[in-house]
């Protein structure tokens, strides 16, 4: 075991240009490890490709990402990082089983990981059913489960839980809290700030800027708010050149 | 080991796809046995014959496997496979192992049709035969695999495959003899796979004749096959933009 003051994700000068526009301007910030963070935001502030640049699949401009200790992308992180895209990375022309199994063994998971990562998320009943013919929250928790399969120190979510019931929301949050109690760090996004609340630490991403990063407590106190979204008004406001 | 998997998860996704199935394998069958009819001339026929066999095995991989590289890349599953243990060769040699087994497939049932019910005389050896088959599916499935990488859709990826195979046919000396083309012609007939492989097929199906021009088509379609693979693998990055 590292010494736990190592953070899981060190992210220092993150610059990142797509298209012909830099979407994310110096990013620098950590993540503890053994936690739930948050990374939070509007739809098109950059969270999807900040975190493709952590799993190591986006061109980046300039910057250090270091994950669990080394340069993210490096061919030992691929193992131990658990990565759901935000658009559900499914074969639609496979069962969700024969999906499991597949990815199961490109990770070297064991035989008995993908009935282990049905059940987590309460999948057990759809097995056997063609990826296609699974609606918007099945395909989504399909995914994640695939994420979960071997044994990742390092779980990063791209809003896995879009269009999900409120009732499997909770689950699936207690499923990650279950998992960070065990020592897995969690990185999860999301465009809803009522699910911040669940979070230990939380990122607020604008535009490519970090608005702020602190526990949700100590932006509840600085904003003087008791509801997350004003406070995310709050530090906009804040911010604007008066 | 996850090459193997890898062949695996795509032969599943084909079995749970009978109509993709029933083109790879009925297509060039039912194709043949027209072609029989149309034609109603056996001599003229079992000219044609070797041709239609390069040419489908090729044919039918380049479009299947464009289409479902293409499919892993919109769909985010090669972003996912990106970001795993899976090394790229893994992918491009998964697709090759299955569908070259779908090839034998292919390869096997039009050859009985033909050799049976068309009486196509084969006066090559069988081996010969299926080893060309084989390699043009193999070369078919490589440069699909490399064609997708510039497409940015299904519409797109099928557009390529006239351009990739109606140049090979016309130069390939099926409809003109390649000694007869003006010379210019002949240059660029003599960098493009297909040449050797139609004039392979020919040598094992008509004269039977498997001496040193035949190991050499052989060699050409053979280091296209593998050339094709190493541009394939060029194009699936690690990182994009
Ligand atoms: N492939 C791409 N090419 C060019 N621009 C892109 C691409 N993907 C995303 N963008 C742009 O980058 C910005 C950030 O997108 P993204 O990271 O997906 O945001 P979020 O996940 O927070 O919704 C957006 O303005 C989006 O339009
Ligand atoms: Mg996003």
């Amino acid at each position: 075991m590292m010494s736990s003051a190592e953070p899981a994700i060190a992210v220092t000068g993150l610059r990142v240009v797509r298209g012909a526009r830099e979407v994310l301007h110096g990013l620098s910030f950590e993540v503890p490890k053994g936690q739930i963070t948050g990374l939070l935001g509007p739809s098109g502030c950059g969270k999807t490709t900040l975190i493709r640049s952590i799993v190591g699949v986006q061109v980046v401009a300039g910057g250090e990402v270091t994950v669990l200790g080394r340069p993210a992308g490096s061919a030992e992180l691929r193992r131990l990082i658990g990565y759901s895209t935000q658009n559900p990375a499914i074969y639609r022309d496979l069962s969700v089983m024969e999906n499991l199994r597949y990815f199961a063994a490109v990770l070297g998971a064991p035989k008995t990981d993908p009935a282990r990562v049905l059940e987590e998320v309460g999948l057990e009943g759809h097995a056997n059913q063609l990826g296609g013919t699974l609606s918007g929250g099945q395909l989504s928790r399909a995914s994640l489960a695939v994420s979960l399969l071997g044994a990742p120190q390092l779980l990063v979510l791209d809003e896995p839980t879009v269009g999900l019931d409120p009732v499997l929301r909770k689950e699936l949050w207690e499923l990650f809290q279950g998992l960070a109690d065990r020592g897995v760090t969690i990185l999860v996004s999301s465009h809803v700030m009522d699910e911040a609340a669940r979070c230990q630490r939380l990122i607020m991403l604008r535009e490519g800027d970090i608005l702020a990063d602190d526990s949700p407590e100590g932006l509840r106190a600085r904003t003087d708010t008791a509801d997350l979204e004003q406070a995310f008004l709050r530090l906009i406001e804040e911010r604007q050149p008066a | 080991m996850i090459t193997i998997a890898t062949a695996r998860r795509i032969l599943a996704q084909l079995r749970n796809d009978p109509r993709t199935i029933a083109l790879m394998v009925l297509v060039p069958s039912l194709i043949m046995i027209l072609l029989y009819y149309v034609i109603d001339n056996e001599p003229v026929f079992a000219q044609w014959a070797p041709a239609l066999l390069s040419i489908f095995p090729f044919l039918v991989m380049f479009l299947v496997t464009s289409i479902a590289t293409l499919r892993e890349r919109t769909s985010g599953t090669l972003e996912r496979l990106m970001a795993s243990p899976l090394r790229q060769l893994d992918l491009l040699l998964g697709y090759g192992l299955a569908f070259g087994a779908a090839a034998v497939l292919q390869v096997a049932l039009a050859l009985t049709v033909s050799l049976t019910w068309l009486g196509l005389d084969l006066r090559g050896e069988l081996w010969a035969l299926v080893l060309v088959a084989l390699l043009n599916s193999l070369l078919g499935t490589a440069l699909g695999l490399f064609c997708s990488a510039f497409a940015r859709s299904e519409f797109q990826a099928v557009q390529f495959m006239p351009l990739v195979m109606i140049p090979q046919l016309l130069l390939g000396g099926i409809i003109v003899p390649r000694d007869q083309m003006a010379t210019v012609l002949e240059w660029i007939s003599n960098v493009l796979p297909m040449s050797y492989a139609l004039e392979a097929m020919k040598l094992a199906v008509i004269s039977g004749d498997l001496g040193s021009d035949f190991w050499r088509d052989i060699a050409v379609v053979a280091g296209s096959v593998v050339l094709a693979l190493v541009l394939g693998a060029a194009t699936l990055k690690r990182r994009t933009p």
